[in-house]
């Protein structure tokens, strides 16, 4: 069906999912203000991306599969657009902050 | 009509995996069958990203009104843990996606042996997770249940770290729940590859079921971070 990654990919794979956990870890440790929330999440999409390429395999799935996936995050982000738009415009955050 | 039957003897004809005994009367060829379900499997763990997606969207929500509360929780939270499970998980998806080469190669000593490594990693995960749940109703941070929440150390912050705890243990038992469904089908998985019915021509279940166990651990990929490392620096109390 799809041509079958071999294993010393996948064993990358891993060792830069293992090493990014030991990233966030770190980057934790150190104060960043507002920048912590926001390196941790760019660590956590890059290791969702290198899962879903690699591990799913979307990288070699028909394009309607990866449309289907893709689609995945456009309704997430609708979700989550529309939670924010009314919670963090309209000034009913007691703390007045994001983070 | 008679022009359709043709096209589809003539397509068999071509492609010997068209005989294969799993391929089913409503599929062209194997390959049809293989890209439907895989679609079929994305369209369900669309619904799971919105299933999760309202709950970190409701976390968000909480997490700006009370910043400093939820930093606060981070305190009674064991990051060793956490990271631990993160290795954990992240190995079993290895194992995970070892197994679906094994099946596509036809190698079935091989899956069978990285379907038990997934599971094994997968009961780990489990067991650390129980052992951190022990721990939080011993430190009395189980807001569930009455009776074991005390946060005397920060008064200020007992009930809005309520709220943080509840998503604790909504998420991460939502998430357990997964895991745990996950070893179902992986055990399922398992005895079907013991009686031979994986081959190179067929392996769609294997495929399957290897997306629904990497998604569980993209979600925890998530989870670790936000629940875990919200105010590791910061010194609240």
């Amino acid at each position: 069906m799809h041509s079958i990654p071999s294993v010393r990919t996948y064993v990358i794979i891993w060792a830069i999912l293992t090493f990014m956990t030991f990233t966030t870890y770190g980057v934790a440790q150190i104060d960043l203000g507002p920048w912590n929330i926001v390196v941790a999440l760019l660590i956590a999409f890059f290791k969702m991306m290198l899962v879903i390429l690699f591990f799913m395999n979307v990288k070699a799935d028909s394009p309607l599969t990866k449309l289907f996936a893709g689609a995945g995050f456009f309704w997430l982000i609708l979700l989550l657009g529309q939670f924010f738009i009314d919670y963090l415009t309209r000034g009913w955050m007691p703390e007045g902050t994001m983070w | 009509m008679a022009d359709t039957h043709s096209t589809v003897v003539e397509h068999s004809e071509h492609d010997p995996a068209a005989h294969s005994p799993h391929l089913r009367h409503h599929f062209d060829d194997m390959a049809q069958q293989f890209d439907s379900a895989t679609l079929g499997m994305w369209v369900f763990l669309l619904t799971e990203i919105m299933f999760f997606g309202g709950m970190f969207g409701a976390y968000t929500v909480y997490r700006s009104m009370y910043p400093a509360a939820f930093a606060s929780t981070s305190q009674y939270m064991n990051p060793l843990y956490g990271a631990m499970n993160t290795a954990v998980l992240i190995v079993s998806s290895l194992t995970m996606a070892l197994a679906v080469r094994a099946a596509r190669l036809g190698e079935q000593k091989a899956l069978q042996l990285f379907l038990i490594f997934t599971m094994i990693f997968g009961l780990a995960f489990l067991v650390i997770k129980g052992f951190e749940y022990h721990e939080h109703w011993v430190d009395n941070k189980v807001p569930l249940f009455g009776g074991h929440w005390d946060y005397s150390e920060a008064p200020q912050f007992a009930r809005q770290a309520q709220i943080m705890f509840c998503f604790y243990f909504f998420m991460t038992g939502f998430h357990a729940l997964h895991m745990v469904v996950g070893l179902g089908l992986m055990t399922t998985i398992f005895l079907m590859a013991r009686r031979a019915t994986f081959s190179p021509a067929y392996f769609t279940p294997v495929e399957v079921s290897g997306l629904y166990w990497h998604f569980v651990d993209i979600v925890w990929i998530f989870l670790f971070p936000l629940l875990y490392l919200i105010g590791h620096t910061k010194k609240i109390i």
